[in-house]
């Protein structure tokens, strides 16, 4: 089997997809925060700017002045086009064995990179999962309401999906090359909707899947992401979910 | 198998005990009726004990905003020595 330029069975390469939009500060923060954690591990990090107007993939090359090129790459899209299909795009240009999604702005600590990458070396899993709601997880910032919902949420997809995972929406993830490309091929939703489709597709086709403990700090303080509708979009996604998997 | 196959199985199986016990004499009719009321009540139940009790261990992380906070500020330091502070405040 031809190993992606870069990598070898005893070192695999890890492509870490961040999708971009106006995180000027946020992406140098969190590349820094990438190379200080994973210092001795091959990656490269992928970022996939939606015309972000606040300058941010001007800041990206000069962090690839800082880091190399080799080691950041930037491949911007002509609008804010969506999540699922920034991950197809960032695909395309992946040269490592196993690929990490995570967001841009800090709510997935980049200390936690470590932990991914040895539990999948320790279980050999196809997936590894990120879970705010385990033991040595948690989250901050968030006020009872949006804990009420979270919650709430929560035990609605456990009842309906049984999905062997404990958090359905989280997006901080390691995935098998090979198997992300098979997931994203077979997923329709859109959002975080997307996100609860790839795992729990994940879990029907009986793809290896481990959790660890994240933090997350919601520094957004997310009560701008709860409104009505996005209720009723969840609600929509399990029902869509229940019914096609 | 598709998930809803699974639940649909889980059903009819229910739906055979059910069906099962109200032919039988060992509940009496009407008890037996609402069996399936008592199902769901036991359900919901259920759904709302485990978002009470989610809500009651809900994990929480403050330290975290804190250690944030540093990793934030050290970050910061670096390209600010190395762009100048013109890039970020």
């Amino acid at each position: 089997m031809e190993r992606p330029r870069g990598s070898s069975l005893s070192s695999p390469k890890y492509s870490i997809l961040i999708p971009t939009y106006n995180k000027r500060l946020n992406i140098a923060l969190v590349t820094y925060l990438i190379f200080k954690h994973l210092s001795d591990i091959n990656f490269e990090i992928i970022v996939i700017d939606d015309a972000s107007p606040d300058g941010t993939q001007e800041v990206v090359k000069q962090l690839q002045h800082v880091y190399g090129e080799s080691r950041i790459l930037l491949r911007p899209r002509h609008g804010k086009l969506g999540l699922g299909t920034a991950y197809v795009h960032g695909l395309k240009y992946a040269s490592g064995d196993f690929v990490i999604i995570m967001d841009a702005d800090l709510s997935h600590h980049p200390k936690y990179l470590p932990s991914f990458i040895r539990k999948q070396i320790e279980t050999s899993a196809d997936i590894v999962t990120g879970t705010r709601y385990v033991k040595g997880g948690g989250v901050h910032g968030w006020n009872l309401m949006r804990k009420l919902t979270s919650r709430g949420a929560n035990v609605l997809a456990q009842t309906l999906l049984w999905p062997g995972v404990s958090d359905l929406t989280g997006s901080f993830r390691l995935y098998r090359k090979t198997v992300l490309e098979d997931l994203i091929k077979a997923c329709v939703s859109k959002g975080y909707v997307f996100q609860m489709e790839m795992i729990v597709r994940a879990s029907r086709k009986h793809y290896h899947i481990e959790e660890v403990p994240i933090t997350f700090v919601d520094r957004v303080y997310g009560i701008s992401k709860l409104g009505g509708s996005e209720i009723v979009q969840y609600l929509k996604g399990l029902v869509y979910l229940f019914l096609t998997t | 198998m598709r998930h809803i196959l699974k639940i649909a199985g889980l059903l009819a199986v229910l739906l055979a005990v059910w069906i099962g016990l109200l032919q039988s004499s060992l509940i009496s009719p009407q008890d037996a009726l609402l069996l399936p009321v008592y199902l769901i009540i036991a359900l919901g139940c259920y759904g709302l004990g485990m978002v009470g009790i989610g809500l009651l261990v809900f994990p929480t992380c403050p330290k975290e905003a804190l250690l944030l906070e540093k990793d934030v500020a050290e970050a910061k330091a670096f390209f600010r020595e190395i762009w100048g502070g013109c890039q970020f405040p």
